[in-house]
């Protein structure tokens, strides 16, 4: 089939394209729009909102207590891309290089979380991480088991287990992100992995490099765009995380899309979270703003 | 070449099977020291499962490989004292000419100074001297092969394996290639070996050829043997173009035998065969030995009676089918038996072509020492 320009199909083209359009602007740049407006307002008494204008609600934004929150998203989001690359990388890189007959099932495994609620999968975490938790029964066992061993030489028996804290902190939060967005990880990794030329693989090891070598002088530099495109669709998500940290997180460890639903919620100031929201959406335009300049840079050259 | 034949690869009793495929099954060759050896055969006969062993990709089911005497079994890729240019060229697309072919001498702890020198030295030999800060996609498909070939010849391997080395370039690009890689194998003196699919390569620039089938092999000869000596239907069929008729061995002495071919007729050789009496055999005959003659003149009877007893290397028919070459003429003739045989005719001449047209009848003869006649 020939390759069609939409320029000479204008009305099949605005005809398919309609319904989009229509469920974009009603859906998606309304509401925006209304939030991005809320912004410079303030409120009037309990249900009304003026929209005057003002800045206020940017000013308190840029406070120390919400950057520092801003600030510790961002570590936490980044902390947890690095992890889901590291364990993400050799993951895609034993799909790509499993056998035919394996490799859909192994897709399959990565993808089959998305097939369940993230609020069942989330408490399901927790079960495992709770003080009663599977994690923590396991390892109470492994600690008897040691115990008994040391009264069987003739030492003195560990003290009693205390069970480790592993939920209601941060560690938590990290643990719980990491799992949720390890898939968005892994696939455009497996993209980029098996789009790879096997044989500049070979050519790599028959001019005298090994296996580590190989992975980084030609494989991870090959599948950069892979590389970006997981980093930017895991950090953004997890720039914007609201349940993980919410259900799984100490006092100490809300990010800021906890902050902002409260305000919506709790505080019901509509302006300052439509403020803290616009605030959020601006740092993510910077970063794929950053992802598509890097992408245009060797065609300047 | 006149050197010692001492071989520098030892193929003893290989076989490769993927699963219920045997790939390459029992072969063993010997390939000599500095020669440009081919491995020939028509796509998914074995032969580049036989390159890759040889390499360390694909590891043998039986056999073993002995590359300078020492047994490769359990040594990966990258120990190996071979490199090899890939059919895709596999240039690193993310690395300028000269990091591509410094990439193994670096691994190979190589100092700066002499990396440079001779990165310079092998761009220079495969003429892409001025190259080194080029990236692999301002460059074209013959470029980039260049690029490959410096890559691995800078190792200075004791073999160099090329895979379809050909097969992605232009007609005219591949035949001043073909031209290029015997010129650059004699000047580094590096044992060569080529897997290709394409007859006229294999010809042009082997010392040997082994012709594979079903993944074993079906002859081991010099080119000229090959065209001129094939030892079976599937070599004289695959090498070359051929005429091929079924025939009843009648005589066979040492100098001289003789096959009744139904086909063909009568077809007289000035010289033995050794095959039983009275065998089916199939008799072989190359178009361009067959002269094609006027009839009525008896000019192709007294020409096969020059070498051959009466009544037989001729033949009479129609002419049915022509293909004006530009060199040659191409003609298809049915005979008298109904078979058809294909002729080819020089066009010494400029109206050469013009001697014969469709529907035309034609007498043809050849000489004794012409057919050939395989026993499988």
């Amino acid at each position: 089939m020939a390759e069609q320009d939409w320029k000479t199909n204008r009305r099949v083209f605005a005809a398919v394209s309609l319904p989009t359009f229509l469920w974009v602007l009603l859906f998606f740049i309304v509401p925006m729009a209304i939030v991005w407006l809320y912004s410079f307002g303030e409120n009037r008494g309990l249900t009304e909102i003026a929209i005057s204008g003002t800045l206020d609600n940017y000013k308190r934004a840029t406070e120390w207590l919400y950057l520092s929150i801003f600030g510790k998203s961002f570590a936490v989001a980044a902390l947890v891309t690095l992890i889901c690359l590291i364990v993400g990388f050799p993951v895609a890189m034993a799909i790509t290089f499993a056998s035919e007959k394996w490799r859909p099932w192994l897709l399959l495994g990565i993808m089959l979380p998305f097939w369940t609620n993230l609020l069942i999968r989330t408490y399901a975490l927790m079960m495992l991480l709770g003080t009663q938790g599977f994690a923590n029964k396991g390892l109470g066992v492994l600690w008897e088991g040691a115990s008994w061993m040391r009264t069987l030489v003739g030492l003195q028996p560990l003290a009693t287990w205390e069970p480790v804290e592993l939920l209601f902190n941060n560690f938590a939060v990290v643990f719980g992100l990491v799992y949720v967005h390890l898939p968005f990880m892994v696939l455009p990794l497996y993209a980029a992995l098996d789009r790879l030329d096997r044989s500049l693989i070979e050519a790599s090891l028959d001019l005298g490099a090994g296996h580590f070598r190989t992975i980084m002088r030609i494989v991870v530099p090959l599948a950069a765009p892979g590389i970006i495109a997981g980093v930017m669709i895991t950090l953004i998500p997890a720039l914007g995380a609201y349940l993980t940290p919410d259900l799984m997180g100490g006092t100490d460890s809300q990010m800021i899309a906890n902050v902002i639903e409260r305000q919506f919620k709790k505080a019901n100031d509509w302006p300052f979270g439509a403020a803290l929201s616009f605030l959020l959406i601006y740092a993510m335009f910077i970063l794929i703003a950053m992802q598509s300049l890097r992408r245009r840079a060797p065609e300047v050259q | 070449m006149t050197q010692p034949a001492k071989p520098i690869i030892q193929i003893q009793n290989v076989s490769k099977r993927f699963g219920k495929v045997t790939a390459v099954d029992n072969v063993s060759l010997d390939i000599n020291a500095g020669e440009f050896f081919v491995l020939l055969g028509p796509s998914g006969c074995g032969k580049t499962t036989l390159l890759r062993m040889i390499a360390g990709f694909e590891l043998p089911s039986e056999g073993q490989i002995l590359i300078d005497g020492q047994n490769m079994a359990g040594i990966p890729p990258n120990k190996r004292p071979v490199n090899m240019v890939f059919q895709s060229y596999a240039v690193f697309p993310h690395m300028s000419v000269a990091d591509n072919v410094a990439y193994g001498l670096k691994i190979a702890g190589v100092k700066g100074g002499e990396v440079r020198d001779r990165v310079a030295e092998a761009l220079e030999l495969v003429k892409l001297g001025g190259f080194e800060g080029r990236m692999p996609d301002q460059m074209s498909g013959g470029q980039r092969q260049r690029v490959a070939l410096a890559r691995s010849l800078v190792m200075r391997p004791k073999v160099l394996l090329l895979d379809e080395p050909l097969s992605a370039l232009d007609a005219k690009l591949r035949a001043q290639m073909q031209f290029e890689l015997s010129e650059l194998q004699e000047k580094v003196g590096i044992t060569f070996v080529t897997v290709t699919h394409d007859q006229d390569e294999a010809l042009s620039m082997a010392c040997r050829i082994a012709v594979i089938n079903k993944g074993d092999v079906a002859q081991l000869a010099t080119p000229s043997d090959l065209y001129e000596y094939p030892a079976n239907r599937f070599v004289a069929d695959f090498v070359g173009s051929v005429n091929i008729f079924e025939g009843k061995l009648t005589l066979d002495e040492p100098d001289k035998a003789a096959v009744d071919c139904p086909g063909l007729g009568k077809v007289y050789l000035n010289h033995g065969v050794t095959g039983p009496h009275g065998a089916d055999v199939w008799v072989a005959l190359r178009p361009e030995k067959i002269y094609l003659h006027v009839p009525g003149a008896g000019k192709a009877v007294r020409a096969a009676a020059e070498d051959a007893p009466d009544g037989h290397n001729f033949a009479r028919g129609t002419i049915r089918g022509m293909s004006y070459l530009g060199d040659i003429t191409l003609f298809e003739i049915e005979l008298e038996s109904g078979a058809r045989i294909r002729v080819s005719r020089p066009n010494l001449s400029r109206h050469d072509q013009e001697d014969f047209t469709w529907d035309d009848k034609v007498s043809m003869h050849w000489r004794a020492d012409s057919p050939v006649v395989l026993l499988g």
